[in-house]
């Protein structure tokens, strides 16, 4: 692990083109890690103020989609002095390659990280071809 | 006006109030005003100031939160780990230290500094110092 490196800021990404919504105001991408194991793919995504009950994942056609609501109720009554970052929803989606099992998708929510775990469909496993 | 305040209205008000105080010299004294790691917002409410910055994957137990005097100090370690035996199709999330240290340009009460780290979001309460408090004055 390098973790003497330095931490530098970088700038949210904002949402843009495909998939703009009706309603104004920002949206922004969450930044994710994807990795995939034997047996599952796993998706780690950003979404740091995102409450559990804001939460909304959803596989459809092959398309996931991570959908986090900010409470904005939160800043009632705070008036802002001095700024660096903006606030707003999280959406992102992504199109799978692989065949899922999708009855066993899970999803954990940790300070502010969501870590989903996408279980390989068993036929879409990878097995080694033993050569005759 | 409205009974019912609209949720996309009030998202839009403070989205937009945001982006207007971005960059503002309110902390350009500071010995890292601007630009370190973690981007900070600071709020005010009432005669108190709140700091909120936001540290996704950071476990509590890496952040140490210091205040001295008008300085505020926030330092601390975050980490990204895979697997062992695994093929990494994305890697966005950064990991690495950092330490950042800020100087509010009002008095607080080192005493009765609040912190608070939820769902990735670091809030820290800072009450104004009771000197330091404006105070009425009677026109004779």
């Amino acid at each position: 692990m390098s973790n003497a490196q330095e931490l530098a800021v970088r700038e949210k990404q904002e949402l843009v083109g495909k998939g703009e919504k009706t309603v104004p105001g920002r949206y922004y991408v969450p930044y994710a890690d994807i990795f995939e194991t034997d047996d599952a793919l796993t998706l780690v995504m950003e979404i740091a103020g995102v409450e559990k009950q804001n939460l909304d994942v959803s596989l459809e056609n092959d398309v996931l989609r991570v959908d986090g609501r900010i409470d904005f109720a939160k800043y009632d009554g705070m008036e802002p002095l001095y700024t660096e970052y903006n606030v707003g929803h999280y959406t992102r989606s992504f199109t799978l390659s692989n065949k899922i099992d999708q009855e066993h998708i899970s999803a954990q929510l940790d300070d502010g990280v969501l870590t989903l775990t996408l279980p390989k469909a068993k036929e879409a496993q990878s097995r080694r071809i033993s050569i005759g | 006006m409205a009974l019912f305040p609209d949720p996309f209205d009030t998202l839009l008000t403070l989205q937009q109030a945001l982006e207007s105080f971005r960059s503002s010299g309110w902390l350009g004294s500071g010995p890292s005003g601007g630009g370190a790691y973690p981007p900070m917002n600071v709020f005010r409410k009432g005669d108190d100031f709140i700091i909120v910055t936001e540290l996704p994957g950071l476990k509590k137990s890496d952040l140490d939160v210091q205040v001295k005097g008008n300085s505020v100090r926030v330092a601390g370690s975050k980490t990204v780990s895979f697997p062992d035996k695994s093929a990494v199709h994305r890697r966005e999330r950064l990991a690495g230290r950092f330490d950042r240290a800020v100087t509010l340009p009002v008095q607080i009460d080192p005493n009765g500094v609040k912190a608070e780290y939820r769902d990735g979001i670091l809030a820290l309460f800072l009450p104004r110092a009771e000197q330091d408090k404006p105070r009425s004055i009677q026109v004779a």
